[in-house]
């Protein structure tokens, strides 16, 4: 592992402008086709489509791009489970339903770099063999879904996408299908169960998409980031890709940073950029100074809080969060000052939760609930020592006990409150009590 | 949130007129079946109750759900439950405008609890009710998914963000009066860069 030599406090770095994938983030240029043939995109399609279907997905592989979406599971290794000529049906979906707390990236593809996805979409569904694809959007993001709906079109006027796309002889067609407000849309098979015309209710696994997916097909789902960066790693070369981040945490990300800083924003930068830098140099720092953190949520509201001590020095990727007891999740960065109570924003996170629960299984449908309840005691100071070890008790009989994440998601912040910040409840409880 | 909320409620109800799909609707629809396959028009039903409820003023009645049950050929009761089960179906009548307030952490570290008192103030609507004159309906949702540029709120299908008080009244007061608003962010940024 490099991480070492890019500890925080060293050698500033600075994601290189031509080393980023999104050109066209915030939206300063054209979005739509004129401006994407400028930044590259479809310049040499038809020649990545002219590669084996194999040797795509070993590319996409030893890019070691690992997924966007929450999990971080290695892309291409993803690809590789698809089953090879079945003569089946198969399906790419990608996941645009982002609704993780924190996050916003996807939307910035979507609305200002489309063309990026779109591209994505015809070579990753070529690699996994896949003729149809379904971009499942986020039903809120309108605005976002009439860009992309734009974009497909100019995808099919010029002959990129469709019959015999980019002159290729390969068939591909793309869909959008809306959602409709539900969180847990976003967990890949209440996924499909919604785009097939369902309510968003998760699978038992297995079968797992690759086997049994959209309409009993094969299927992969991936997130709009995963897919977005694909044309761009095919055509820089997977050794560009790892020559950015670290081993197994390579590449660049798109961060999203949300609440007490001076400036919140949405930036690309090197995967493994320390936490400190990004909010000191992107967002301008802390409100009221970096001694006034609180603790950061580092990737989406699943993900457990870090405290200041461990903010200073960790880096923004997958193992260096996870060796510190987070994750990088969806890599929306919450940041949270003195000025607020640090309680208050997990009673938040736990009343999201309760809403998104989408019912299917018991300790999930009655644990969100009841953690929320708790956390609103919490807040209020009226919970005792014993009684928060009890709500910590829940949280580990909730956590692992459901079909889906949503449960596990529920839980963590919960844990990482009390972990972090137990005296604190605890001092909390103690006012009250003197105060009645 | 109660349950009062209009996209949560599963209190349906008739409308008492007949819902038939308008001439460009039924073209839509054709054009919406064609993108599933054959024998999966039911995946139609997300896209089919956004147009019932666009053309029947935002809410989706009895008299929706049953024609598009008709439509895609498939029972009441699967169409209803995917109604109830999606918070962006309403299913009763809201007001012109349906002012959503995203709540969630993000938002809320930097002020939306404001935003929601100027609203609620503005608009003269407590949280899940509509205004006298029908130009507003005021719900508080979760995460809309546009955190770096919180506070932020969705105005039927608009987002306004990087709010605060005054921009707020603004918003509110343009579309009492009928005036264009800006949609986006309040602050002149382009999008959710470091400005």
């Amino acid at each position: 592992m490099s991480l070492v030599h890019k500890k925080a406090g060293e050698v500033q770095r600075m994601l290189n402008e031509k080393d980023k994938v999104f050109q066209n983030l915030h939206g300063f240029q054209e979005p739509f086709i004129e401006g994407a043939l400028k930044r590259g995109s479809w310049s040499n399609t038809k020649e990545i489509l002219s590669k084996d279907q194999n040797d795509i997905i070993e590319l996409v592989k030893s890019s070691q791009l690992r997924g966007r979406g929450g999990a971080g599971f290695s892309t291409g290794l993803k690809w590789s489970f698809m089953p090879k000529n079945t003569g089946k049906q198969h399906y790419l979906v990608v996941n645009a339903d982002e609704s993780e707390p924190g996050t916003c990236k996807d939307r910035e593809i979507i609305r200002n770099d489309p063309h990026t996805l779109v591209e994505g979409c015809l070579i990753a569904s070529y690699a996994i063999q896949a003729t149809k694809c379904y971009i499942y959007i986020r039903g809120e993001y309108h605005h976002e879904y009439v860009q992309l709906e734009k974009a497909i079109e100019e995808a099919y006027e010029r002959g990129f996408i469709g019959k015999n796309s980019c002159g290729s002889g390969f068939d591909f067609d793309l869909y959008v299908h809306r959602g409709a407000g539900a969180y847990i849309c976003g967990e890949e098979t209440a996924l499909l169960e919604s785009l097939e015309g369902k309510k968003g209710q998760p699978r038992l696994k297995p079968p797992f998409p690759a086997g049994v997916g959209l309409y009993g097909m094969p299927t992969t789902i991936n997130n709009v980031e995963s897919i977005a960066v694909v044309p761009t790693i095919l055509r820089k070369g997977p050794d560009w890709f790892k020559s950015i981040g670290a081993e197994n945490n390579t590449g660049t990300k798109i961060f999203c940073i949300s609440g007490n800083v001076n400036k919140p924003c949405t930036i690309e930068e090197e995967m493994g950029i320390p936490l400190k830098e990004l909010v000191e140099k992107h967002c301008d720092g802390v409100e009221g100074g970096w001694d006034n953190l609180k603790a950061i949520v580092p990737g989406g509201s699943s993900t457990p809080m870090l405290p200041k001590n461990i903010c200073e020095s960790v880096l923004m990727n997958f193992d260096d969060l996870k060796a510190n007891g987070s994750g990088l999740g969806t890599a929306g960065v919450i940041v949270v000052n003195k000025n607020n109570d640090i309680a208050e924003v997990i009673e938040r996170f736990a009343h999201f939760y309760k809403h998104e629960s989408c019912g299917q299984c018991t300790p999930c449908r009655e644990g969100t609930g009841w953690m929320h309840r708790m956390m609103q005691r919490l807040v209020r100071g009226e919970i005792s020592p014993e009684q928060i070890e009890l709500l910590e008790n829940v949280t580990k009989q909730v956590e692992g006990h459901t079909i889906c994440a949503l449960g596990d998601a529920a839980a963590w912040p919960i844990q990482g409150l009390i972990k972090n910040f137990k005296s604190e409840l605890i001092s909390k409880y103690n006012k009250k009590l003197k105060a009645s | 949130m109660s349950s009062n909320h209009p996209g949560l409620s599963n209190n349906f109800s008739r409308s008492g007129e007949k819902f038939s799909w308008s001439k460009d609707n039924l073209r839509s629809i054709k054009n919406i079946i064609s993108k599933y396959p054959k024998g999966r028009e039911q995946s139609a039903v997300m896209p089919l109750l956004y147009l019932a409820q666009e053309q029947n003023n935002n809410w989706i009645s009895i008299e929706c759900i049953e024609t598009i049950a008709e439509t895609l050929n498939m029972p009441k009761i699967r169409v209803t439950e995917v109604a109830s089960f999606y918070s962006m179906y309403n299913t009763r009548p809201v007001g012109e405008n349906l002012v959503q307030i995203c709540r969630t952490s993000p938002c809320w570290l930097r002020g939306s609890n404001k935003i929601t008192k100027t609203i609620c103030k503005e608009t003269k609507c407590e949280i899940n009710d509509t205004s006298d004159d029908n130009k507003f309906t005021v719900v508080e949702v979760e995460c809309l998914g546009a955190c770096s540029n919180g506070p932020m709120i969705q105005i039927n299908n608009d987002f306004f963000e990087d709010l605060d008080e005054e921009s707020t009244k603004k918003i509110i007061d343009n579309i009492k009066e009928g005036k264009p608003n800006v949609i986006g962010s309040q602050k002149g940024r382009r999008s959710s860069e470091n400005a």
